[in-house]
């Protein structure tokens, strides 16, 4: 059987939307259909999926799935996986149905054009990650910020406004840099494929511009420090659903731009511009933990602490070794279930109270003992406590960097105290304590839509806890590829300097000569 | 000259002949039957340059020089020819209802729209300066008389008067340009400027710099960009709304139309002198457009600031000066136009207590109250902010790539960064239609004005589906220069 699996994948939510669409009026029947239409097409699309996870050849580093149309002319429609996308892919679809069913009472206006945003938004992610030309990924990529913006602006809080902008001008900022590097590195190559370009080799000085304008995009959306503060404002205004979307997947386009692009094509770029990531990471660590100290939203306290994490992610990317990789990764997927189920977990008492002040809560547990036991899973999950997938990630993006840098390894460890910290506290200051504000005193527990929600998200945070190797499988063949062409490129680069070197050395006493 | 006489050597102008014939006789028609045929004549000018496009199918593939060479048809005049057509045709669509309604029906609109089309087509053709000073007089001329066809409202005269008054001052500057440029060539033919300034290289001195700087605004007033742009917000505003509509598609087609084939032709040999000029003019428009926009609240006048922002753009792939340049040129005019003609069919269509209102405030809850209207608006907007996947996108994509190829870095720098300024008020209309609470609905949208906003809007969203065609035409029609 031949069929255009990856495509189905990407487009068969657009072709829910279109139904969606098709449906009229506001009633209470459209608003269901609206519901059960996304719900399905989600869960099918999620099926579907998991058909690429079953055909999936881990041992091979090639794209697989691949298909390639004639489309611009100068680019063409071609899509696959390999082992770094594919998470990415599964993330994405399984999360999605996810986020419609936190969204089934939580969301009463506007539902139909709230389900087809999101299911607009699932094809643009999915392709994001599986399109293996330039242009269009970029298509996707920036693609995104249309139905994130109306997300965050109509269904969000009371300054979904100035969110909602400073979202969609901060990422288009960094974005149109990059597209201009797109052009660059055509008119360099003579294609925007991008199998064909990871084994161009690039001048060096485009190179450097190029590594930069990427780095502006990806470091942006990542978010890194200083960049991040769109990051604190889009996740309180968002919806329930819009921060999950925002953190678990949004965030992680950064981290697979870096290790899709920035590595494998600007190999000598990447190994010089190191340390700024590095610096830059362990800032976004040690600083932003400490300002999550200081919150008193719980949106936003959550939001800086992804923040750090996706420091991790960076630090454990340009460490270029193969546990850096492998734990950068790692602790993408694991914090794309962490966070979005720490945003779920918000939604929930959010839905009953209509506060994220945490001094709003207090007492939790005498009144919701089955949430405190799924906020305690996710929390400890931040903190990164062994036995949860929280650890692996954090751990093996540290040895990864230990390697190569004593200490900038050392300072990010400070990180995991510190998230120990906040996050703890913020456990403490909502659920543990007296029951006593009067809001909080007939709050009920979550009901079965919202444990069928958190179920699986807490079964797949311990089972990856304990047994990580699903997915560094999945990921360890195109890892190595990757790691061999980054330092083959880099000695090649390092023995073409020598050349000239000894070139030069043998000239001027010719010339002094002279 | 037996065989110029001949009467299928005219073929190639077929086009021309059909619509110049058809303007006169609906003029007679009009003189004829007074004010009671006006609708009549209005819809029957539509069916006209939907029968001068068709007749295209006739004129002989490849190039043609007629008239001793100062008139050519080639596959960049017929690509931009059609455009201008589309943009015409659009917005007399666009007009008929508005017509009715105002009670300003007149049968002299269709009629000196389409002696405008007529004279844009001219331009377009044109291939020495006399042809192009014929085609941008008859254009222009046209065009003062309609901006002021209001003649009651005081907005709608002072802007005809300012058009016509700044109007002819550069086309004096135009005419000044060319009689430099001819005293220092010894021609007035394209080609011909082209060999003598390629003889006298670096010697073609000043005086032929000096024409040529004459010439550019001549053409930038044409295409309203900076810094001869000032008449543009005040005409946009002051014009009855689809006159407006026709001055933001087709008479910019015609106007980039010449600036390149002028400049391409004509002065290949001192591409480094106006590289400096266009990138100039570029960067300025681009910027103002962005940042003078922000503050604007009155939609036409927004959309005025726009289109200067646009034509910026549009150089950014003159700037270049390569083939790949002129093609993103092509490929942008069209998807100008497409998204123009629509965001101008929501603005007709804005209409509350039977009175046209044009305040961006005004719009606001439109996504619950014509939830389709907004929806496709916000598809344009997003769209002329150069958003993927939609049209825009790719007509900023075409442009920049051919400046990057240039080496024109700084160009391509700036100008993402002002369109990144301008996604900002293009943002603030959708914030305005989709977070805002809704106010009073506007009358239900005319079906013409439904035709021409879903057709652009559809063409804008699937664009990028199959984009082949276009792209092709314009490739074609950018080799015809070169």
């Amino acid at each position: 059987m031949n069929w255009p699996i990856l495509s189905v994948v990407t487009f068969l939510p657009l072709l829910g939307a279109l139904f969606i669409m098709l449906v009229r009026g506001d009633d209470g029947l459209a608003r269901g259909t609206a519901r059960w239409v996304a719900l399905w097409t989600t869960l099918v699309t999620f099926a579907i999926s998991l058909v690429l996870v079953a055909r999936f050849d881990p041992s091979s580093a090639e794209f697989q799935f691949v298909e390639q149309h004639n489309w611009l002319g100068i680019a063409s429609y071609h899509m696959g996986v390999d082992g770094i996308s594919l998470p990415f892919v599964i993330l994405t679809t399984g999360l999605m149905p996810i986020c419609i069913l936190a969204s089934w009472t939580a969301i009463q206006r506007r539902v139909r054009a709230y389900m087809i945003a999101f299911l607009v938004l699932e094809t643009l992610m999915v392709g994001t990650f599986s399109a293996l030309d330039l242009v269009l990924f970029y298509l996707f990529f920036e693609g995104g910020l249309i139905p994130m913006f109306l997300i965050i602006g109509v269904w969000g809080g009371p300054r979904r406004v100035y969110a909602s902008f400073k979202f969609f001008l901060y990422t288009l900022l960094g974005s149109v840099l990059m597209l201009l590097a797109i052009m660059a590195m055509y008119w360099d190559a003579g294609t925007t494929d991008i199998p064909a370009l990871m084994h161009h080799g690039f001048p060096l000085s485009l190179q450097k511009w190029a590594w930069l304008a990427f780095f502006a995009s990806f470091a942006v959306k990542m978010p890194m420090w200083p960049v991040h503060t769109w990051l604190p404002d889009a996740h309180v205004e968002a919806p329930t659903a819009g921060s999950v979307i925002l953190a678990a997947i949004l965030l992680k386009m950064g981290g697979y731009g870096f290790l899709r692009f920035s590595l494998p094509m600007f190999p000598s770029a990447s190994h010089d511009f190191a340390p700024l990531v590095f610096t830059l990471s362990v800032v976004a660590i040690v600083y932003t933990s400490l300002v999550a100290l200081m919150q008193e939203d719980i949106k936003k306290l959550i939001a800086y602490s992804s923040v750090a994490h996706m420091g991790f992610v960076t630090m454990g990317i340009f460490a270029a070794t193969t546990q850096g990789i492998a734990g950068g990764i790692f602790q993408m997927i694991s914090h794309g279930i962490v966070s979005g189920a720490l945003f779920l977990c918000v939604g929930v008492v959010y839905d009953r109270v209509h506060t994220r002040e945490i001094a709003a809560y207090g007492g939790l547990v005498n009144r919701m003992p089955l949430y405190a036991a799924v906020f305690l899973v996710f929390t400890l999950a931040n903190v990164g406590l062994p036995g949860t997938s929280g650890f692996v990630g954090e751990f093996l993006a540290l040895i990864g960097t230990f390697k190569v840098q004593v200490a900038v390894a050392t300072l990010a460890t400070l990180g995991v105290i510190l998230s120990a910290a906040y996050a703890l506290w913020l456990y403490r200051k909502v659920v543990f304590g007296v029951l006593e504000k009067p809001l909080l005193l007939g709050i009920k527990d979550i009901g079965w839509r919202e444990a069928l929600i958190f179920a699986p998200l807490v079964a797949l945070t311990l089972l990856f806890g304990v047994a990580p190797k699903p997915v560094l499988d999945m990921s360890s063949a195109a890892v190595t590829q990757l790691l061999d062409n980054y330092n083959h490129a880099l000695a090649a680069a390092k023995t073409a300097q020598l050349d000239r070197d000894a070139k030069e050395a043998r000239v001027i006493p010719v010339s002094a000569v002279r | 000259m037996m065989q110029a006489m001949h009467m299928s050597a005219l073929l190639p102008v077929l086009p021309e002949l059909i619509l110049l014939g058809s303007a006169i006789v609906l003029l007679m028609a009009g003189a004829m039957r007074g004010e009671v045929s006006s609708e009549a004549i209005n819809s029957a000018s539509i069916a006209i340059l939907f029968l001068v496009g068709l007749s295209f199918a006739v004129v002989p593939p490849g190039r043609h020089e007629l008239f001793n060479g100062s008139y050519v048809v080639d596959d960049f005049s017929r690509y931009l020819k059609l455009l201008a057509i589309v943009g015409s045709a659009g917005s007399l669509l666009l007009s008929l209802d508005y017509l009715t309604v105002e009670k300003q029906q007149k049968f002299e609109f269709g009629v000196l729209v389409l002696l405008s089309t007529l004279g844009m087509m001219m331009l377009i053709s044109a291939s020495d300066l006399i042809a192009l000073y014929l085609g941008l007089e008859l254009m222009s001329l046209a065009l003062y008389v309609v901006a002021a066809s209001n003649r009651d409202n005081v907005k709608s005269t002072e802007a005809g008067l300012k058009y016509f008054v700044l109007g002819a001052l550069s086309s004096g500057m135009l005419l000044y340009g060319a009689s430099l440029i001819y005293g220092f060539t010894g021609t007035v033919n394209f080609s011909g400027i082209a060999k003598a300034t390629n003889l006298a290289a670096g010697a073609g001195g000043i005086g032929l710099i000096f024409g040529l700087v004459f010439l550019f605004v001549g053409f930038c007033f044409k295409i309203s960009a900076v810094p001869f742009h000032m008449w543009t917000p005040d005409v946009y505003e002051g014009a009855p709304t689809p006159v407006t509509a026709f001055f933001a598609a087709a008479p910019k087609v015609a106007g980039i139309a010449i600036f390149v084939r002028a400049t391409m032709v004509a002065f290949p040999g001192i591409a480094h002198e106006w590289q400096q000029i266009v990138v100039f003019v570029s960067i300025a428009s681009m910027a103002l457009g962005a940042f003078a926009a922000i503050g604007q609240r009155n939609f036409k006048r927004l959309m005025a600031y726009s289109s200067i922002g646009h034509m910026g753009f549009a150089l950014v792939g003159l700037a270049a000066g390569t083939p790949e340049g002129v093609q993103g040129v092509l490929v942008y005019m069209a998807i100008y136009v497409a998204m123009t003609l629509g965001v101008f069919a929501v603005i007709l269509s804005m209409r509350r207590d039977g009175v046209l209102v044009e305040n961006i405030g005004d719009l606001a809850g439109l996504s619950r109250t014509h939830p389709t209207m907004a929806f496709f608006l916000a598809m344009l907007l997003f769209s002329l902010a150069g958003i993927p996947p939609l049209a825009g996108f790719f007509a900023k994509y075409f442009v920049f790539l051919a400046a990057i190829k240039a080496g024109l870095f700084t160009l391509a720098v700036l100008g993402v960064l002002a369109s990144v300024v301008g996604a900002y008020y293009y943002l603030l209309i959708i914030k305005i239609m989709y977070f805002d609470e809704p106010v009073k609905n506007f009358e239900s949208m005319p079906g013409r004005l439904r035709v021409v906003l879903g057709v652009s809007g559809l063409f804008n969203i699937f664009f990028f589906a199959y984009p082949a065609p276009l792209l092709a035409l314009a490739t074609v029609a950018a080799k015809s220069l070169f």
